[in-house]
């Protein structure tokens, strides 16, 4: 038992070749489903929040088989802060941009002025440009919510 | 204090629970929701939006405002734990 916390506590029990394998396998399955739910979230269930959630969770994941560091590798902070920015700034952009075009406010119709696609398909598009939004703000604001509670803020070992 | 915070608790959430007691039932087809909210979706959103998931219309579209500012509240948190938390290691 004694030498079983200690294993834990110098991360040694986490170092499990099968795990890692299968990890390393799952990754891309993961993210290529994530990024399916908020393509097609349009015909499906699904949409931004919920891909988000699985993209984020492809990071996590590596976070929690491999460590904090590797998932650093993949995704820097600098990266996972920007897309983050990026995605509330997508959404609030075509917000605005439907505005500054003489529409009303998130009123996707008035962006046919600028590609004319017709009025409805442009709502059908301006809702999917927004799930784009919400999918990367999520995942990105999921990977730092684990780092920074996981580490404690300091960003270097943890789970 | 304390006895005065959980006065205030109890009786907000006595007035909460007994509004409660006016909501339509489960599922109530007569209710004004879904006399005339609901038909109209129904009705519009495909025709408006040319999106067949009627969820995704009316969360994108209709209560786009909602889901804007559910990003909004996300994003805040993070950053709420990013700026309490994050620390350059010294």
């Amino acid at each position: 038992m004694k030498r079983l916390q200690e294993q834990a506590r110098g991360r040694d029990i986490g170092d499990n070749l099968i795990i890692r394998t299968a990890v390393r396998l799952l990754v891309p399955f993961i993210q290529l489903f994530g990024l399916y739910v908020i393509v097609h979230g349009h015909y499906s269930p699904g949409g931004g929040f919920q891909g988000g959630v699985i993209l984020g969770a492809s990071f996590i994941l590596l976070a929690l088989a491999y460590d904090l560091r590797t998932s650093l590798r993949f995704m820097s902070e600098r990266t996972n802060a920007i897309l983050g920015n990026a995605g509330v700034l997508i959404f609030t952009g075509i917000a605005v941009l439907c505005a500054l075009l003489g529409g009303l406010f998130l009123d996707y119709s008035a962006l046919d002025r600028l590609i004319s696609l017709g009025p409805i398909e442009w709502r059908s598009l301006g809702i999917f440009l927004v799930e784009v939004g919400v999918g990367t703000a999520v995942m990105s604001i999921m990977v730092s919510l684990f780092w920074d509670l996981g580490s404690g803020g300091e960003m270097d070992e943890g789970l | 204090m304390k006895a005065l915070a959980f006065l205030a608790t109890l009786a907000t959430g006595i007035v909460l629970l007994y509004g409660t007691r006016d909501f339509a039932a489960w599922g109530d087809a007569a209710s004004p929701a879904s006399r005339h909210v609901s038909p109209v979706y129904i009705e519009r959103a495909v025709k408006e939006t040319h999106v067949p998931n009627l969820v995704t219309a009316i969360l994108g579209d209709y209560r786009g405002y909602d889901t804007m500012f559910e990003t909004v509240v996300i994003y805040c948190a993070g950053l709420a734990v990013v700026c309490v938390l994050r620390r350059q290691k010294t």
